[in-house]
């Protein structure tokens, strides 16, 4: 097949660099163009693909991530006119934790799955170091998910609820100087995994003047730092025109409100201030409307494409070399799917022996040292036990010799006393003979 | 394999009213242009003795020479011959929506004197096509757009003999429908009346049900009451006669598609002289693309389970083989309780 365009995704050196090849059926060489005499009707293709979509709907998720109380939130209320369940966090989070948000919107026949995570303690703890890794991991794990469903035998992809990250608004503090140093870090980390659109929250605290130099340096640190946000696609005749407008224009200064302030004799999304009102969807106020328009209504198919074909094959391209999987072995032959699983198979078959060895003899082991335990506590008590017994017995006849003593005593106390009862006897006869003798004699 | 847990506290999907314009439906505009600018595939063959005019049907069908009309073989081609199959791609457009049209075809598909086994070949071609792009899915560099060279819809002709199923047809029918979306047509229809043609049919659908074929549209992938309704109807009358010609002809100051004899002539894309509109219809214009996704989401994926069961391992196998192997339970989905078209689901 004739290949389409070339893409090489990422110039520094510690990323992979990887050629995607994208294939488009319109360039194959074999196929030769045709012209119809007639109209046959295949150009409904389009109408009838996207009924389809349209009865299963559209899932789109979207990933906040910005200090707390940087109007998150609210954005997300104002962007989509609802009122989503917000409940204000608190700034004492141990960790940043993720709060994802699933939302059934309709909008005349379109039924869009609205998923919004919000990063909650973001920014708050004093060590931020592991902040951003909550973000990746989560990010990772919807990745992952979705590698599951797809490497399983029995799958149903076309009906798995897509939780994969399309679109990831970072919203940047409008301190009117330059990003901070975690959002350096956290973007860089990100930006090969999502689509990264930054935007300026609450922009109605930054002046004209202030605020175009501030996008202008927050551009250049993020590249000079080669930090790769999502850019609006520019190859359709279509859209490519707005779109290039709109990359010069980022990041997006925003503002969000879901109030309604009365203006002329209309009802518009503002912010009421003693000096003024600051009206959202007033494209001089503020690049609401722009973010809306290029989130929306212009790139959210492209979002969730380059999620799917760039960000996500990434992911898996990684998952599975880090598993041992390759395309060509050593010799740069083209692997056949059953070499590679047959070598994998004996590789894990192998290791599976071999861990099953192990517990064998781990087990045996463990059970000879009870053994012994068992043994050593045995023959203690065996020891124990002769002690006692012989403490026993030598006691026993030490009470023996003592009761036989006192046996002893005992006879010879009776005899005496026999001894002395007749000694009496004999001597009160003694007495009473005298006595009676001595009355006899009176 | 193993990924770390993120505290996140997932909640149920509610619902939410819009109190104003968001500009969702804009994704459908995007939507359309993206797949317009990809182009589409489509790929169609056609299965049946020779001579029953299938090449002149998918000319018609695309009112172009996609196919090319074989010319009758010597005899000796003839004895030796088995069923080679021919792919012939064009590049066609309308209305700025561009396809990759491929046509297979069959010769000598029936003609052998002896015809056991005429439908290896062609099961064979359908699984490798299956088995190309599973390679492709397979590849841990793999490219953004995978070619699509499975086989989206078989037309297979009937001769109109106006009495029943032949074993051939049924050999044929029950093997490949299992593996391929198989649309079966009437072909030369313009031998039977119309009270010939109705019995025909209806013979035709009870030898079909009567041997367990199952034929596109199939009942089981119906995905709403609404398709139901309508795929029911297109059951009912199917096989489509059909006629086929690419000469024109004036017929009431009109130029027409038609065959010319010397009682009248037979308008191919008049509905009350044949069916050759409803076959283009169903096959282009209505449900071109659900082809397509049944061929990708029930008759792939059926080969997909097949094959990699086959090697006795789960994809990429082996840091997964933690999981045991899957003993899928069917899922039911979808507001009318029929199974859905995803297949059953592993309890991993």
């Amino acid at each position: 097949y004739s290949c389409g365009s070339l893409f090489v995704t990422s110039e520094t050196p510690d990323r992979i660099v990887k050629v995607v090849v994208s294939y488009s059926p319109l360039l194959d060489k074999n196929a030769q163009p045709l012209t119809l005499s007639g109209h046959v009707g295949f150009d409904s293709l389009p109408h009838q693909l996207v009924n389809k979509s349209t009865c299963q709907g559209f899932c789109f998720n979207i990933l906040c991530i910005g200090e707390t109380g940087i109007g998150k939130s609210t954005l997300m209320d104002t962007l989509f006119n609802t009122n989503f369940e917000n409940f204000e966090s608190s700034h004492f989070e141990p960790k940043v934790k993720l709060r994802a948000q699933t939302y059934d919107l309709q909008e005349s026949n379109v039924r869009l799955k609205l998923t919004i995570v919000n990063t909650v303690g973001f920014g708050d703890q004093l060590n931020k170091d592991k902040s951003y890794q909550h973000v990746v991991d989560y990010i990772d794990t919807q990745f992952e998910s979705y590698l599951q469903e797809e490497l399983k035998i029995k799958r149903s992809l076309h009906n798995y609820h897509d939780s994969r990250i399309h679109a990831c608004l970072y919203f940047i503090a409008p301190s009117g100087h330059s990003l901070k140093s975690l959002d350096l870090v956290t973007m860089k980390k990100l930006d090969s995994k999502v689509n990264i659109i930054p935007v300026i929250a609450k922009a109605d605290t930054i002046s004209k003047t202030e605020l175009h130099k501030f996008k202008i340096k927050i551009m250049s640190e993020l590249v000079s730092n080669g930090v790769q946000i999502y850019q609006f696609p520019t190859d359709d005749e279509t859209v490519s025109k707005i779109n290039t407008a709109m990359n010069g224009i980022l990041p997006f200064a925003v503002v969000g409100s879901t109030e309604e302030v009365k203006i002329g004799n209309k009802m518009v999304k503002a912010r009421q201030y003693p000096w003024g009102v600051v009206q959202v969807e007033n494209e001089n106020h503020c690049d609401f409307v722009k973010l809306r328009e290029m989130l929306i209504c212009v790139n959210m198919e492209d979002l969730r494409e380059q999620t799917h074909t760039r960000h996500y094959e990434l992911y898996r391209r990684c998952k599975l070399e880090e598993m041992g999987f390759t395309d060509t072995n050593p010799e740069s032959k083209p692997v056949s799917l059953q070499e590679t699983y047959e070598a994998k198979r004996q590789e894990f078959l192998g290791e599976l022996q071999h861990r099953e060895e192990e517990m064998r003899q781990m087990f045996v082991q463990r059970v000879k040292e009870k053994e012994t335990e068992l043994k050593e506590a045995e023959r203690e008590l065996q020891g124990k036990f002769e002690q006692l017994k012989r403490l026993h017995s030598e006691e026993k006849s030490k009470l023996d010799e003592k009761r036989r003593t006192l046996e002893d005593e005992i006879n010879t106390f009776s005899k005496k006393k026999a001894a002395t009862e007749l000694l009496q006897g004999q001597s009160f006869n003694a007495n009473t003979n005298l006595k009676k003798d001595k009355d006899r004699k009176k | 394999i193993l990924f770390g847990t993120t505290d996140y506290i997932p909640t149920s999907s509610k619902g939410r009213d819009l109190f104003g314009y968001v500009g969702i439906e804009a994704v459908l505009d995007q939507m359309r242009r993206k797949t317009m600018k990809a182009g589409f595939e489509f790929n169609i063959m056609v299965v049946g003795q020779s001579g029953l005019g299938k090449s002149t049907l998918v000319n018609t069908l695309f009112k172009s020479k996609v196919s090319r009309k074989s010319c009758t073989p010597n005899y000796e081609e003839k004895i030796s011959k088995t069923v080679k199959l021919q792919s012939v791609s064009h590049v066609i457009e309308e209305k700025g929506v561009k396809m990759k049209l491929t046509v297979i075809d069959t010769p000598g598909f029936g003609d052998q004197i002896n015809n056991e086994n005429c439908w290896e070949p062609i099961v064979n071609y359908v699984n490798e096509q299956y088995e190309r792009y599973l390679k492709e899915e397979l590849y841990v560099n793999r490219k953004r757009r995978i070619p699509d060279t499975r086989v989206h819809c078989c037309v297979y002709f009937l001769p109109a003999t106006g009495h029943w199923l032949r074993p051939i047809d049924v050999e044929f029918m029950k093997r490949l429908g299992k593996i391929v979306s198989i649309v079966p047509v009437i072909a030369k229809a313009d031998t039977l009346t119309m009270e010939e043609r109705q019995e025909f049919k209806q013979r035709i659908r009870h030898d079909l049900k009567a041997n367990g074929i199952r034929v596109y549209p199939q009942t089981e992938y119906d995905e709403d009451p609404e398709d139901r309704i309508l795929n029911d109807k297109i059951r009912e009358n199917i096989p489509f006669a059909v006629v086929g010609t690419d000469k024109e002809h004036q017929v009431n100051g009109n130029k027409v598609l038609g065959r010319k004899t010397k009682w009248g002539i037979i308008e191919v894309e008049n509905m009350a002289h044949c069916e050759f509109a409803n076959l283009r219809d169903l096959l282009i214009r209505s449900h071109l693309q659900d082809l397509k996704d049944v061929t990708h989401n029930i008759h792939y994926e059926t080969f997909r389970v097949r094959r990699l069961n086959e090697s006795n391992l789960t994809v990429h196998g082996l840091a997964l083989s933690c999981f045991p192997m899957e003993n899928g339970t069917n899922r039911t989905n979808g507001t009318n309780g029929t199974s859905d078209r995803s297949d059953s689901e592993s309890h991993l």
